[in-house]
């Protein structure tokens, strides 16, 4: 019933194809270094630890006040200007704190990359669609918001080959993939106790990067 | 009230890094004095990012502090208990309480009614500060709050220019 329901709906809603949240997910595993931080959130978190163990500077920002992984991510980029931070995020989210990319962006934090999954659904509460399909262009609003690159890709090849460059020029970087919804996909689980977590993570960015 | 350049060489004698903010018309005044103190001034566009952009600093080993007004503190309640109670990062915010200290702008304003409250709902240990000969009480506040690794607020009485 849910890959007829998947078809249906993509079609329905006109959506593009784009492609899977894990085959988005999988560049970045890719190219990010040993002291770079990835921050996941909604469905790329469950995704993201599905795909194999976490790293001590993964930050799974479940539980999360919804929207807020830019938010975090900034902070984190301008603590710790040494380390690439990597944002993994959905479009839900991203509307839901829009103004996260001008502050982004007055920022400039050189170190930051926006990812945002773009499946036109708020996928972990069952899909409902987002505000306005696709109506807005956030591709065009970081830019406009002062990100030095910003880049709209719905094909795996051209994803794989901007992520290995996603850092070669100063950042802040925005990128957004076509993603395709999973209608079944469980909502994301807590690894774990999170202040405990947050501790971990604070212990990991203070551990000098070796040189 | 507080002179901007008291505070700010209080926030630079407190060791804080960066002060995330969306100003009001007393905090606002502020903030020259305080970039001109050092300390890096992050304006953000609606107080919920103030609390998590907070807690992406701390975590990467910064000292920030909020500063937001109570009207924002209203607005921003997921994201605080999200990086307050959840992550538990011990943030620590100047809260503005708009019309505390003069009604005559906004006779009868509910921020009198809900603040207080608010702030004890959520759990913060939290000091009413009416004016500027408390500055050391401020800066005892946050050492204690440091000291026990919890949150804590100094809410700022406003309204008299």
């Amino acid at each position: 019933m849910s890959r007829l329901f998947n078809k249906f709906f993509r079609s329905a809603a006109g959506l593009p194809k784009g492609m899977t949240t894990a085959e988005a997910l999988a560049p970045v595993r890719a190219a990010r270094r040993a002291q770079d931080v990835v921050i996941t959130t909604m469905s790329a978190a469950k995704v993201w630890m599905d795909m194999g163990p976490l790293h001590p500077l993964d930050h799974v920002f479940v539980p999360s006040c919804m929207s807020h992984a830019t938010s975090v991510g900034l902070g984190i980029a301008l603590a710790q200007p040494e380390r690439r931070v990597y944002v993994l995020n959905g479009d839900g989210s991203m509307l839901m704190n829009l103004g996260s990319l001008v502050t982004i962006g007055a920022q400039a934090p050189k170190n930051l990359a926006v990812i945002v999954l773009v499946n036109g659904v708020y996928e972990v509460t069952g899909s409902q669609p987002i505000p306005g399909g696709d109506a807005a262009d956030f591709v065009a609003i970081a830019a406009a918001s002062g990100f030095q690159h910003s880049a709209k890709l719905e094909r795996t090849n051209q994803w794989n080959w901007y992520a290995a460059e996603l850092f070669d020029d100063d950042g802040p970087a925005f990128v957004e993939l076509a993603v395709v919804p999973d209608l079944d996909r469980p909502a994301p689980r807590s690894p774990g106790p999170a202040a405990a977590r947050a501790q971990q993570l604070r212990t990991a960015l203070l551990t000098p990067i070796p040189r | 009230m507080l002179d901007g350049t008291a505070v700010a060489g209080l926030l630079k004698e407190l060791g804080f890094t960066h002060v995330v903010t969306v100003p009001d018309g007393t905090l606002g005044r502020w903030e020259s004095a305080i970039e001109a103190a050092g300390v890096r001034v992050i304006r953000v566009c609606r107080e919920g990012e103030a609390w998590t952009i907070a807690g992406g600093l701390y975590l990467g080993g910064a000292t920030p502090l909020v500063m937001i007004q109570c009207t924002g503190l209203f607005e921003s309640g997921d994201a605080l208990r999200n990086t307050l109670h959840e992550w538990k990062l011990p943030l620590y915010a100047f809260i503005g309480y708009r019309s505390y200290l003069n009604q005559t702008n906004l006779p009868g304003d509910t921020s009198l009614v809900f603040t207080e409250p608010i702030l004890t709902t959520w759990k913060l240990d939290w000091k009413l500060i009416k004016d500027g000969s408390q500055l050391g009480e401020i800066a005892e506040h946050v050492r204690a709050c440091r000291a026990a690794s919890t949150p804590g607020v100094s809410l700022i009485a406003e309204g008299r220019s």
